[in-house]
């Protein structure tokens, strides 16, 4: 890169990248417990994804019986600790809370749910689950994170000889690689790993099936298997210059942050993030937290279209990130390294009374904006060339297409779950669908 | 202009607030600091016998994150000496002469040692005695306290040896722990006392470490019941005062004492009867300046209800209380929710199903239940609009139309004279001739 982030001391990284949600402590969290009104058939439990009885585990803080909350919590949810820190609880169970309709602050069940999980993996025990007799058939999983370890520890709870294959050296998938620091740490997620060990699912990593070991191989060795494969590389922009030194992709970036080996990540002074999602929220938080003097979000539509979420944007308003909205990068300027984005201003036409309003660029309206660094964060690609050579998967727009009830793909002995059946949504939809999975997975080997 | 001075068995204070006889009155220091900061009176904190007091001395009851509800104690009356005390009781009055200074006593039963006390205690120039008759720990094993209280024969015994001697007004202070709080109070009007205080405390163990398994308060390892007061107590003394003041052999004024934390809580005393109300575990909690509140919210109540003195509302909700017997059967009412202000959480539905009497039934409405009171099974108990936590939102709605009238005593003179035995086929045939359907 041209212009370097000037390099803070690790007091200023440590700061920048603290908690933003501090946990409770006993007090607090009695307190925040015991004002839950224990709603009978409760708008959070069914706001919630995984359907956490929110109620009862909040009612166990409150009675200070914590691994019997832990346990509530855990039966529907096994990435229950990254899922406290890093849901989007705005929108989910807290938007749901009763007390919204009654004008007063939600209950922080997302502070709660960590509270109990916290006491959980200071003091882990397996002996709040029933083992059943064990079965005799295995399952693969392809894929350790949320969904994958999901699918596996549910497996392992009905009886199943469970491994999971990882092609990365560290377990976890996107809650260890992908969660924001000042959400969640790498360790977080790497405790849920450990857990789901613990149950006896063998993870198996640096195993890039395809290559490693074949799929058909796969399939002869166990009974079933589910992916969990997530979703690839990120999206190119197809603009001129996308090739420069400077040039990154915000999955990469995000993943170089997650190992906490702060100075040693490379960022501009001044950066550039293509796209409004909520990962590109997180790669221009980071990018400031690490030092970056100004970093732009730039985004072809407005406010209203953009995917990130309110809280999100907020957070990036506050870390006095400046979105330029309504406007399209044309060209990444720069010789070797990247020394400017071209952008062109935008406007939504109206497509009549039919259909969606149609994008259209702004003649003449092209400009400059100097930066050093320019972080693509418009999406991911599907894993096509994988998916592709699995006999009998069916895949549309790039997802996985499974049966709604039981996530059986085209391949009868194949299931998936999580980002590759979604296109990428939240840690605790994959966790569902891998939960689910294994049901679906345990009828078709039961029959 | 609201006149807030009260006049309670001949003891006149400024406003109905005193500080009731416990560690907040244990010096000069603490009373006149009190006084200067709006209290009407105070009871100085129990002199007499001595003693010795133990560490830990309280033990605290936390409820729904709020600490101390209910606070227990074993401390015993003062610890300081009579000599000490008498003395700063006497600067006390004399610095504050339009507060109530009342002084609490508590000596061993001979009829000597009470007439000395009774005299030393006149000798400070305060304003009247309040008999401890209550205390349910430590004392009460060494034959004073609630040994006495429980009695009703001591009680009136010791009274009459006090009010034989004093020139000033005699209050007794009665002990809860008792089957019938009448008959200490007759006692006490028998032996010609100016009025009655209650309640002391009421015997408890305030609760156990389920870590070290220790009751608390722990004294090296032992424990004991104590003293229990607080928010916690005061629907029982709203009770015993109101019994005390619809007796109309007692007949006395009255000084209530049990859960009084705030203006909204003495006027509830007030309307069951109470001439002056006393303070303890809220000012053990925050301090004697909550006494500024009490003072202005009853200030403004007052006005707010066109009070212009005590007296003016002294006593009003007594008259609503009778027996069970007398109430009216035929009154009917049923819930009726407030959709608009229904914010879904159900604990009404829960609560009747599996609490109640199952009427009220969850419809499903756009991606939440509704809930429904099916009147005609409602019977009125109004627990669905005690859990519902909005305001309002859940009534009780008179539905009977307000004509007829019947209670329990008259439905029965009613059988007597008829010649008619109480059974359940008469009961039925009553409440199917006023359509009332048992479920």
């Amino acid at each position: 890169m041209k212009n370097l982030a000037p390099k803070l001391s690790l007091k200023e990284y440590e700061n920048n990248f603290a908690e933003i949600h501090p946990p409770f402590n006993p007090l607090t969290a009695k307190t925040e417990a015991e004002r839950c009104l224990y709603c009978f058939d409760s708008p959070c439990t069914n706001a919630c994804p995984t359907h956490i009885d929110i109620p009862t585990f909040i009612k166990k803080i409150s009675t200070d019986n914590l691994l019997g909350s832990a346990k509530t919590i855990l039966e529907s949810n096994w990435v229950a600790l990254t899922c406290a820190k890093a849901c989007p609880v705005e929108v989910l169970c807290e938007g749901a809370c009763v007390y919204n309709n009654k004008g007063e602050k939600p209950i922080e069940i997302g502070k709660l749910q960590r509270f109990a999980m916290d006491y959980y993996y200071k003091n882990p025990t397996t002996n709040i689950f029933s083992f059943p007799n064990r079965k005799n058939k295995s399952v693969g999983i392809i894929g350790s994170g949320p969904s994958g370890l999901a699918c596996g520890a549910e497996l392992k709870l009905l009886g199943y000889d469970v491994t999971i294959y990882e092609s990365n050296n560290t377990p976890g998938g996107l809650n260890t690689w992908g969660i924001a620091p000042y959400k969640t740490r790498r360790k977080d997620s790497l405790k849920e790993v450990k857990l789901i060990k613990s149950l006896g699912v063998k993870i198996k990593t640096g195993i890039r099936i395809g290559e490693t070991i074949s799929i058909e191989n796969l399939l002869n060795k166990h009974d079933a298997i589910f992916l969990g494969v997530g979703l690839g590389e990120s999206a190119g922009l197809e603009i001129p210059g996308e090739k420069l030194k400077g040039v990154y992709n915000a999955i990469n970036f995000i993943e170089s942050v997650k190992l906490e080996n702060w100075s040693s990540v490379k960022v501009g002074k001044r950066v550039a993030i293509i796209g409004a999602g909520n990962t590109s929220i997180d790669a221009a938080t980071e990018a400031k937290r690490l030092g970056a003097e100004q970093v732009y979000i730039i985004y072809r539509r407005d406010t209203s279209q953009m995917s990130a979420y309110d809280f999100e944007f907020l957070l990036a308003k506050k870390d006095e990130i400046v979105f330029y909205f309504n406007t399209a990068p044309k060209k990444i300027i720069g010789k070797k390294f990247v020394e400017g984005i071209e952008c062109v201003k935008t406007k939504l036409v109206s497509n009549g009374s039919k259909g969606k309003s149609k994008l259209t660029i702004i003649p003449k309206s092209e400009f400059i904006i100097p930066v050093d660094m320019v972080i693509k964060a418009i999406g991911q690609k599907p894993h096509n060339n994988f998916l592709n050579s699995i006999k009998g998967l069916k895949l549309k727009d790039g997802k996985v297409v499974v049966n709604k009830k039981n996530y059986q793909t085209g391949n009868p002995n194949i299931f998936a779950g999580g980002d590759c059946i979604n296109g990428g949504k939240e840690v605790v939809n994959a966790a569902f669908d891998g939960k689910m999975a294994a049901h679906g997975i345990d009828e078709y080997l039961s029959n | 202009m609201i006149d807030l001075s009260t006049n309670c068995g001949g003891i006149k204070s400024p406003n109905p607030f005193w500080l009731a006889s416990a560690p907040p009155t244990n010096s000069a220091y603490q009373v006149c600091k009190a006084f200067d900061q709006g209290w009407g009176g105070a009871v100085w904190k129990t002199i007499g016998e001595p003693v010795m007091n133990v560490c830990n001395r309280y033990g605290g009851y936390d409820y729904n994150g709020q600490k101390i509800i209910g606070l227990n104690n074993i401390e015993l009356i003062s610890d300081r000496p009579i000599d000490k005390n008498l003395k700063e009781i006497a600067e006390t009055k004399k610095l504050f002469p339009n507060n109530a200074v009342v002084v609490s006593l508590m000596v061993e039963s001979k009829r000597e040692t009470w007439h000395e006390i009774v005299k030393r205690t006149i000798d400070t120039g305060c304003d009247g005695i309040e008999l401890n008759y209550g205390c349910p720990h430590g004392m009460s094993e060494r034959g004073m306290g609630s040994a006495v209280g429980q009695v009703p024969e001591y009680c009136k015994m010791i009274t009459e040896w006090v009010t034989e001697v004093s020139t000033i007004p005699v209050l007794v202070k009665l002990t809860p722990n008792v089957s019938d709080i009448i008959y200490p109070a007759r006692a006490a009007k028998a032996a010609k006392a100016n009025g009655i205080s209650l309640i002391n405390t009421i015997n408890s163990i305030i609760g156990i470490d389920l870590d070290t398994f220790q009751i608390m308060p722990s004294v090296a390892g032992k424990s004991g019941h104590g003293g229990y007061a607080g928010s916690a107590v005061k629907p029982i003394a709203l009770h015993l005062v109101s019994q005390v003041a619809r007796d109309k052999e007692v007949n006395l004024p009255i000084s209530a004492i049990g859960g009084i934390s705030n203006w909204k809580d003495a006027v509830e005393f007030i309307l069951l009867g109470a001439s002056s109300v006393q303070v303890c575990t809220a000012v053990m909690h925050y301090g004697f300046r909550i006494v500024k509140d009490m003072i202005e919210g009853l200030t403004n109540w007052m006005e707010s209800k066109g009070f212009s003195s005590i007296e003016d509302f002294r006593g009003k909700s007594l008259e609503q209380i009778d027996d069970f017997g007398n109430f009216n059967l035929l009154h009917k009412t049923v819930a009726r929710i407030d959709q608009k202000k229904c914010i879904h959480c159900n604990l009404c539905y829960i609560a009747c199903e599996d609490g109640a009497h199952q009427c009220i039934d969850l419809i499903p409405v756009n991606g939440h239940n509704k809930t429904v009171v099916r009147e005609s099974d409602c019977v009125g108990c109004s627990l669905c609009s005690l859990v519902c936590p909005v305001e309002s939102c859940i009534s009780m709605v008179r539905v009977d139309d307000k004509t007829e009238s019947k209670t329990w005593n008259e439905l029965m003179k009613e059988y007597k004279n008829e010649n008619k035995p109480l059974t359940w086929e008469n009961l039925a045939e009553f409440q199917k001739a006023h359509g009332i359907e048992i479920h």
